[in-house]
């Protein structure tokens, strides 16, 4: 199998890529290609032209300081979870990709091209969401941040417009230290989440400030798991409390079901996965 | 550049493959294990499932474990490649090619070549993998014959090996 015929563009920077996105509306950016190529081999994508991005210097690196990790839009999944700090300050990232696909999309696959797709059974979109991150965007308005909260809009939609290019993630660093987790169900075959959960707690003195609680799989986007954040935020940080929102995880959630999992299945599964990713947040 | 004729336009790919350097020319649209395969005439590197599952197609580009359906041939331009027929030195095979050899890991042999890169990329970066971690490193190489015991056991005969404990 391959792809549709298409013109190739290798880029060389943010600004050129910006304009060959401008003077070709058919384009599409082309950054771990573990999505988009198998996409076009299958003709369900078929682009007139592909933009590289993999060789453009300036998207690559992890930096953290100022209270926030930056992240460089073309930093492989193996090139985030194992930079300095990361596994301290985000223990859900590398748990997170040390779960998705193989290790040939650990090695290639980017975390600007997994937030750009947003597949629904994606697992960092999940986890930047929790870890409450924004990206920093070029386009043809010119730079701009987008927040997490204001990214993800449905199925493989996000809010970028078509010549948009994530260049930055940038998360911020808890006040509480390291209380994040990431727990999944992956479907047998293809090692997407039927069910993920993501959390990230912030429990100074052990009573929850900041609960951030987030599922992905389920639902047609990422999404708050709203009924547990809200259990949990006030409250000491034990085991009651834990119980309490993982009886409600679920709650108010618009899941789907397909053959291999119903939706009664994947809510079943929320609630597991949640007690699973807390536990190991509160063991933290 | 590709001129505006979609389809016909070609784009020169050089790249260094098993220390040589080879080029060719190729439709944007070409898959780096076609460039291998028909071009280069390497085909010990695999076209298994076609759909970036199986892991046949497992080669390295510059260091970096890589499905070659997965990949365009023009990404790879000015890269290093290392195939399969790489590894051993003449009719030295390389270790964990004895390895798998020696601990019967293959049977029809076709999944052999991706899941031999897979492994060598798996020990570059640890050489003293548990069971757990080998099978989970190989998640992305399939074998339908042999139940991957015997793969497992070749990795872990193979790390002895190279960490010269053996």
């Amino acid at each position: 199998m391959f792809p549709t015929s298409f013109e190739y563009h290798r880029a060389t920077s943010v600004a050129e890529a910006v304009a060959m996105l401008g003077e070709h509306p058919d384009a599409k950016i082309l950054a771990g290609g573990h999505s988009l190529i198998p996409a076009m081999k299958l003709r369900l994508a078929a682009p007139a032209m592909l933009v590289d991005l993999t060789r453009v210097a300036e998207l690559k690196g992890v930096t953290l300081g100022d209270g926030v990790a930056t992240i460089g839009a073309m930093t492989t999944y193996d090139e985030l979870r194992f930079a300095e700090g990361i596994a301290d300050a985000f223990p859900a990232i590398p748990e997170a990709i040390n779960v998705i696909g193989d290790q040939q999309v650990r090695a290639h696959g980017t975390i600007g091209g997994a937030l750009a797709h947003n597949d629904p059974a994606a697992d960092l979109t999940a986890v930047f969401l929790a870890l409450g991150g924004r990206v920093e965007v070029a386009g043809s308005s010119g730079p701009r941040t987008i927040d997490g909260e204001d990214l993800f809009v449905d199925l493989w939609t996000t809010s970028l417009e078509p010549d948009d290019i994530i260049t930055r993630v940038i998360l911020p660093l808890a006040a509480d230290g390291a209380r994040s987790a990431y727990r999944k169900h992956a479907h047998p075959a293809s090692g997407y989440a039927v069910v993920g959960v993501a959390v990230a707690i912030e429990a100074a003195g052990g009573v929850v400030s900041k609960a951030s609680i987030v599922v992905t799989g389920a639902t047609s986007k990422p999404t708050h798991a709203a009924a547990a954040e809200a259990a949990l935020a006030g409250k000491a940080f034990d085991a009651d409390s834990l119980a309490a929102a993982v009886s409600i995880a679920a709650d108010g959630l618009e899941i789907n079901g397909d053959p291999y999992a119903s939706e009664e299945y994947r809510s079943q599964l929320i609630k597991v996965l949640t007690r699973r990713a807390l536990e190991a947040a509160m063991s933290r | 550049m590709a001129d505006a004729i979609a389809g016909v336009a070609r784009t020169q790919v050089t790249v260094t493959v098993n220390g040589q350097e080879r080029s060719g020319n190729v439709e944007p649209r070409t898959l780096l294990v076609h460039f291998l395969r028909d071009d280069l005439g390497l085909t010990g590197t695999h076209v298994g499932c076609d759909t970036s599952q199986c892991g046949a197609c497992v080669v390295t580009v510059d260091g970096v474990t890589t499905k070659s359906c997965t990949k365009l041939a023009v990404q790879a331009d000015g890269c290093s490649i290392e195939t399969i027929e790489g590894l051993a030195d003449g009719t030295n095979y390389h270790p964990i090619q004895d390895a798998f050899w020696e601990k019967h890991g293959l049977q029809c042999g076709y999944c052999t070549p991706g899941m031999i890169m897979s492994a060598k990329a798996l020990l570059e970066r640890n050489p003293d993998p548990s069971e757990a971690e080998i099978r989970h490193e190989l998640e992305g190489n399939l074998c339908r014959c042999t139940g991957y015991q015997n793969i497992v056991k070749s990795v872990q005969y193979a790390a002895e090996k190279m960490r010269g404990a053996g």
